[in-house]
């Protein structure tokens, strides 16, 4: 079975959440940032939090994380990655997606159920939605505003209309690299996979294209 | 450091400027047959202070009830617990960070959190939520809208970094509390029973172990100098006093610590919070009855010429003290360093009954650990009822002669009644992924404890306090304080197991402070044995008082009770949810006459004075009214239900309106007087919806009047000869006022 790899960075704390959430399509592995192989795990979540503190700047410390090589390895030849709010931030400080996230332009901290649009169905982790496709999921986040560069086949996910309360650039709520195998999104997928405590089922959706695609 | 300053005795006035007076310092030197050093003399007075010796309450403290079936911790220990069933438990307390929260709102706020935080995992359970409850002047003043924004920034700060969810709370605003804020922080973790830990240190020859942060100047006289007087105008002074907190800090030592339990390595733990290593130390040795050593060189410190008695008084935030054996040291610190948290082994367990100072091996204090602890001073209060009102009443707003249709727009606008979304949004109340309702989706936060396994059951959480009406009746207030708090349990089907408490009073020393802490003492035990939800542990803040003009604050207690509900995908919500459900009122005997405005919302908003003494509550009656809503909830046969709070029953059905995006079309009939029933606040009253059948069902256990039907896009109601409409529009345009406070 597909196995599924979570980092667990000091000052992590959605990272039980993202292994919760993966063990629900596929077999789950912790992985420990002091590591530097990836233990033959077949996708990698980069999971949410306040890695290092979130000191310096959110992803700044973590980036440099000895496991975070191996995921740049692990990357560049095609393996399935998801960075989520934190994760996303490492990722982009790493380097492996373009652009950056900046303090909400309202400054504060929000934690609010959103409304996501799918743009682009051509990643593993949108493979299972339709484009168009509306997915409600809980954000939560100081430094969301996506700023950057970035092609626009690369802008896998937006913010539906009047949900983009961080000052996200036209909307961008996930992108992707250029080898459309690494994702980062703001929103928190691993928090939308049951009704009971997620309000909505449809963060599971990312998981399965995942877990389907990584064990192809 | 010279080696006088432990020979030098710093005498009398000395201990009275750190806050003991005359008397108990002669009872300090009889305690040791001699003056005590510098040393010493810092660890009397913060172990004899008000905060860490419960000097002027633990008399009234010992007529709580604190046992029950479900009792697994009871006071004394970190926090209390109780059984949730399946062999785990659940750990829960609040705590108070009034005075440092006036001083410095931001550290203050958040370094309550993260010591009601640690106050959980030292029991060895991993903390599962928080809820705060904050009390600020009118945000008409710029001073409270600032102590408001940045003790919120604080909790959010703290909480959201350390990822455990804020899942509730409450914010007032009363002029009471304009120089002297309110923050109190709840905490609950959850623990398999047999792993819990107790503080009590034991087995001579073990080792102490102090792990976390290192050891600064910052928070050094805290629980005296800050927390056990009253705040003056010199207290921009005293920011030094108030600690700085460093919620990564405090994720490491959390994992650390619990791994350390988990593997079995620990005897003991226990946090350092108000006093540091003084009261920690102390505590465990009284506990365990046994001796401790501590060579202050040995602790790691962040300025390398701090003196023996700063070390040992320090309240530097993220450390606790740790017992183990000798031959597990080397276990415990191999834990610290996989979660880069210092671990440092700092002294021993002796025997005897002496906590014993050393530095570099030599004596700097000696002292008796019972006559710091046990022999603490305890006085009588001097309780007399005022003569006079103690508090003017609040400036109106609202014009007295204003209509139901401007009434009910002030109200639903009124900072106490207000959407709190500005406030809540600004905390993550999701992470673990067990927040069953979320804030303003129910009347109590309630979590899936799924470590239990299939049908795992949920708890039900609320923290509630109401100053204005325990200042004009604190017997009364207060067990009404306390039937709001289990009637928010009831809305989402739980049933109460155990309950934590934080009194916040002004001076004790003071005869009508005296008065009103005794009596709503009083009212809180009687209201918590009717409803068979034992005190498990709480806090105690007092000399909430400012210099004339401003005076005492309210007397505030703030309850916070647990209780239990089997299914969680039943768990009530306080939405209307479809078009064509009837309402109902439940309780009150059926009629919304029988409500009171005395110190209700509408009177404050009108500048009505407090007045003296509320009306006697059926205490019975209402728990009955709470069982009823409870098994319906719990049936599945309610679609709303919500309990009639600040603003009464129109203002009820206003919020289960808004929430569900629903309105509402009541038809009241004929009362005696329109504003009471429309407005009028009574304890045990709750404002339900569903079908008719089942509603008619629920009036066979309770009364139950129903008043009108769900649906349209407007509140709707006749009453006496009033016909009134609001749209959903309006109301939840009023219902926004604080948002601007948070732009």
């Amino acid at each position: 079975m597909t196995v599924i790899g979570v980092i667990t960075f000091p000052g992590a704390c959605d990272d039980y959440d993202a292994l919760r959430a993966a063990a629900k399509v596929a077999d789950v592995k912790q992985l420990w940032h002091a590591d530097t192989d990836l233990d033959g795990v077949d996708a990698v979540v980069v999971p949410g939090g306040f890695s290092y503190g979130d000191y310096l700047r959110p992803g700044a410390i973590a980036r440099f994380s000895p496991i975070m090589q191996a995921v740049s390895e692990f990357a560049a030849a095609g393996g399935p990655v998801l960075g989520i709010c934190n994760g996303f931030q490492v990722l982009c400080e790493a380097g492996l997606l373009p652009g950056a996230l900046l303090p909400n332009t309202g400054l504060r901290f929000v934690c609010r159920q959103v409304e996501l649009e799918v743009v682009r169905t051509d990643t593993p982790f949108t493979s299972t939605c339709e484009v168009g496709e509306r997915l409600s999921i809980p954000a939560k986040h100081g430094s969301g505003r996506y700023v950057g560069e970035v092609p626009a086949d690369q802008v896998v996910l937006r913010y539906a209309p009047g949900h983009n309360f961080n000052g996200s650039q036209d909307d961008i709520a996930g992108v992707c690299n250029e080898g459309r195998n690494v994702l980062g999104l703001m929103p928190h997928p691993e928090h939308a996979v049951d009704v009971l405590v997620g309000g909505s089922a449809d963060g599971l959706k990312l998981f399965e294209g995942m877990a389907r695609v990584a064990a192809v | 450091m010279s080696q006088q300053s432990e020979a030098t005795i710093p005498g009398v006035e000395q201990a009275v400027a750190l806050g003991l007076t005359r008397e108990e310092y002669a009872r300090v030197c009889d305690e040791l047959g001699r003056e005590p050093n510098q040393v010493e003399l810092a660890m009397f007075s913060l172990l004899w202070s008000e905060h860490c010796a419960y000097k002027h309450s633990k008399k009234l403290l010992r007529t709580l009830p604190t046992e029950g079936p479900a009792v697994v911790m009871g006071p004394g220990e970190n926090a209390g617990a109780v059984d949730v069933g399946g062999g785990w438990a659940v750990a829960f307390k609040v705590e108070s960070h009034n005075h440092p929260s006036a001083v410095e709102p931001f550290q203050g706020a958040a370094t309550g959190v993260g010591g009601i935080l640690r106050d959980i995992f030292a029991l060895g359970a991993r903390p599962i939520a928080v809820l705060d409850s904050l009390r600020f002047g009118e945000p008409t003043s710029e001073r409270s809208r600032y102590l408001l924004d940045r003790a919120v920034a604080g909790i959010g700060h703290y909480g959201n970094s350390i990822g455990v969810p804020t899942v509730g709370g409450e914010v007032y605003f009363e002029p009471a509390y304009e120089t002297n804020c309110l923050v109190n922080a709840m905490a609950l973790g959850l623990a398999r029973k047999e792993d819990m830990v107790r503080s009590a240190a034991a087995g001579v020859g073990n080792v102490l172990v102090l792990i976390g942060a290192s050891t600064g100047r910052d928070g050094i006289g805290g629980a005296s100098v800050l927390a056990s007087a009253e705040l003056s105008d010199e207290d921009d002074d005293k920011r030094p006093s108030v600690q700085v907190g460093d919620p990564f800090e405090e994720s490491r030592l959390l994992e650390c610590s619990l791994e350390l339990l988990d593997a079995g390595l620990l005897v003991a733990m226990q946090d350092l919070g108000a006093a540091g290593l003084t009261s920690a130390a102390s505590e465990m040795a009284a506990k365990g009855g046994v001796g401790i050593e501590i060579d202050v060189a040995k602790v790691p410190l962040r300025e390398a010429d701090m003196e023996p008695f700063e070390v040992m008084v320090s309240e530097s935030q993220e450390r606790m003290l740790c017992v183990c054996t000798p031959e597990n040291v080397d276990a415990v610190l191999e834990i610290c360093r996989k979660w880069e948290v210092h671990g440092t082994p700092i002294g021993t367990i002796t025997e005897g009954d002496r906590i014993r100072v050393l530095r570099d091996g030599e004596v700097v204090g000696d002292m008796p650990v019972a006559a710091l602890v046990d022999r603490a001073p305890v006085y009588d209060l001097d309780p007399a009822k005022p003569s006079e009102p103690i508090y003017p009443p609040a400036p109106a707003t609202l014009d007295p002669h204003a209509d139901v249709r401007a009434a009910l727009l002030a109200l639903v606008g009124s900072p106490n009644i207000a959407s709190r979304r500005p406030v809540y949004e600004q905390y993550d109340s999701i992470v673990w992924s067990r927040t069953v309702r979320r804030p303003d989706e129910a009347d109590a936060a309630v979590l899936w404890l799924r470590e239990m396994g299939d049908d795992a059951p949920a708890i039900a959480v609320s923290i509630d306090g109401n100053g204005r009406k325990v200042a004009a009746d604190p017997y009364w207030g207060t067990v009404g304080v306390a039937l709001e708090c289990a009637a928010n349990l009831a809305a989402v089907g739980a049933q109460p197991l155990g309950t934590t408490n934080n009194l916040n009073f002004g001076n004790p020393e003071k005869p009508h402070i005296a008065w009103q802490l005794s009596e709503s003492v009083r009212g809180l035990g009687d209201a918590c044995r009717a409803l068979q939800a034992p005190i498990v542990g709480g806090n105690v803040s007092l000399y909430n008082e400012s210099p004339p003009p401003q005076g005492p604050i309210y007397p505030t207690p703030v309850v916070g009770m647990v209780g239990l509900l089997p299914d969680p995908a039943r768990a009530g919500r306080l939405a209307f949810a479809r078009e064509g459900d009837a309402i109902a009122l439940v309780g009150w005997d059926g009629e919304p006459g029988s409500a009171s405005l005395a110190a209700s919302e509408l009177s404050k908003l009108r500048g009505e004075p407090l007045p003296d003494g509320l009306p006697e509550i059926d205490v019975e009656a209402v728990i009955g009214v709470l069982d009823a809503v409870r098994d319906a909830v719990r049936a599945g046969e309610l679609a709303s239900a919500h309990d009639i709070a600040e603003g009464g029953l129109l203002v009820a059905v206003v919020e289960s309106a808004l929430a569900g995006g629903l309105g509402a079309s009541l038809d009241l009939g004929d009362v005696d007087d329109l504003w009471t029933a429309l407005f009028g606040e009574r304890p045990g009253g709750f404002i339900v919806s569903g079908a008719r059948e089942a509603l008619e069902r629920l009036g066979e256990r309770a009364p139950v009047r129903i008043i009108g039907t769900v649906g349209g896009g407007a509140v709707e109601v006749s009453v006496a000869d009033v016909s009134e409409r609001w749209t959903l529009d309006e109301l939840r345009e009023a219902h926004r006022a604080l948002e601007p406070l948070f732009a």
